[in-house]
């Protein structure tokens, strides 16, 4: 089943038919999102025009634990499967994860010195997330370490696996611990305790930069596996 | 006019909401762009590598 | 046993292991990976003179007085409470009955803060929603959280009082 789809060949054709809808898709949401969460969405009782801040800071950080899961899970099957796609689906994952995580940061310490008075605290749902974006540099810086492209690939796959635990604990560091920051409004028990008024434009644009997530991996997957066979042919030129 | 002003304001948090939203905008744009040009480069090379091949063969 | 097998079983045992020494180390670490500590937990574990500390819980209501720069107030988790002192610029979400994390040294039972952060839950609606829960008296003042029916009810006070 799993190999079916894993032939690079099919995998060019499949990604070319998915790429227009994906992109279409982050577009539309994105744009809707936006429209929604900046003219729409009402300002919050207590946080006042502060609180669209949200709708850019939280999809940034659910796309920064997905991609670290999808990097991860991905790794796990190259590293137990030898899957060569699993392997580059793992690699195009990480700068699109570090740039969501870099974002989530960013914005958070935007929406935390007027609402709480500091840009950045060390608690444990900070820390955890700051802990996050050095997991993503380090695999990357990991990856390229080695001459030996193989070497390299299982290497970041073994610290992808590994920074995995950190994931649970960024999900409830604001449940196990006393932190700084609130708990979570939406993934909870008892459903959201968000207005549906500003649920809204947070999921549309959510869900769009999940498309996005999606546009960017596949275009990198492609030039990767473009990058494979330039370097198979160089190599046979050199020994041929 | 007055609204759009109101609305620029942000309530007083202007300079916090409208970088937040421009960052993002700038690093995700920026992330999409240079992996176009990452595929687009590559496909190109592996085109002249292919066609070389050929030539010589 | 196939190749990949064991190695599906080699890395499932050690994610399991990694997870639970990582869990161990936490729960070993857990009095410094807490931000904040309660009044309760300082009366009870009557925290040493001299040494910094944050505390945490809820602006006691009626308890602001200010002097110019200078802000009197008790935080409280509705057990316990301790007064504090600050000089400075307050955050714009500090009020009465809102969360609030201060940092400094106890001298004489007070807080002598030169850091006061607030602390808002995971409640966000629009100011109208707010006004008709609380004259449908379905908001609970003293913690600034909404009641709500099932599982997660009054969260944000159990969050506060913990």
């Amino acid at each position: 089943m799993l190999h079916r789809f894993a032939n690079p060949a099919r995998f060019m054709r499949l990604s070319g038919v998915l790429l227009p809808w994906m992109a279409g898709a982050a577009i539309i949401l994105v744009a809707a999102g936006l429209y929604m969460g900046l003219f729409v969405a009402p300002a919050d009782f207590q946080q006042g025009e502060s609180v669209r801040i949200m709708y850019v800071h939280v999809p940034n950080a659910w796309m920064a634990l997905f991609s670290y899961t999808a990097m991860a899970v991905a790794s796990a099957v190259a590293l137990i499967w030898k899957h060569p796609l699993a392997d580059l689906a793992a690699k195009s994952s990480a700068p699109i994860g570090a740039c969501f995580t870099f974002l989530a940061l960013l914005t958070g310490s935007l929406w935390g010195k007027p609402m709480w008075g500091a840009f950045w605290v060390w608690d444990a749902r900070l820390t955890s997330m700051l802990v996050l974006f050095f997991l993503y540099l380090g695999y990357l810086a990991l990856y390229n370490a080695f001459d030996d492209p193989t070497r390299g690939a299982r290497a970041a796959a073994i610290l992808a696996l590994v920074g995995f635990v950190n994931v649970p604990i960024i999900k409830f560091s604001v449940d196990w611990w006393n932190t700084l920051h609130q708990p979570a409004s939406v993934i909870k028990m008892g459903g959201p305790s968000i207005d549906s008024t500003m649920l809204w434009p947070l999921l549309l644009m959510a869900i769009g930069f999940n498309f996005l997530y999606f546009w960017v991996l596949l275009l990198r997957m492609r030039g990767e596996i473009h990058a494979n066979k330039i370097r198979m042919i160089r190599l046979r030129q050199v020994h041929g | 006019m007055e609204t759009i002003t109101n609305f620029l304001e942000m309530g007083g948090y202007a300079v916090y909401v409208w970088p937040s939203y421009l960052i993002t905008a700038v690093v995700l744009i920026g992330a999409l762009v240079s992996s176009i040009r990452f595929l687009k480069r590559n496909a190109e090379t592996l085109k002249a590598l292919q066609e070389e091949d050929k030539g010589e063969a | 046993m196939k190749r990949k097998h064991k190695r599906l079983v080699f890395v499932i045992i050690a994610l399991v292991l990694l997870g639970g020494a990582v869990g161990l180390v936490m729960s070993a670490f857990e009095e410094n990976i807490v931000f904040f500590h309660s009044p309760t937990d300082v009366v009870e574990k009557k925290i040493k003179i001299g040494k910094r500390l944050r505390l945490g819980g809820l602006v006691e209501e009626g308890s602001v007085e200010r002097k110019g720069t200078r802000v009197m107030f008790r935080v409280t988790d509705l057990v316990n409470s301790i007064p504090v002192v600050y000089i400075g610029i307050l955050p714009d979400l500090f009020r009465e009955g809102q969360g609030v994390v201060t940092e400094g040294l106890i001298k004489d039972g007070v807080l002598e803060a030169d850091e006061v952060l607030a602390k808002h839950d995971e409640n966000y609606m629009p100011p109208e929603v707010a006004d008709a829960l609380k004259k449908s008296g379905k908001w609970d003042e003293m913690s600034g959280a909404v009641k709500r029916p099932g599982p997660g009810s009054g969260s944000g006070a159990k969050e506060e009082a913990k």
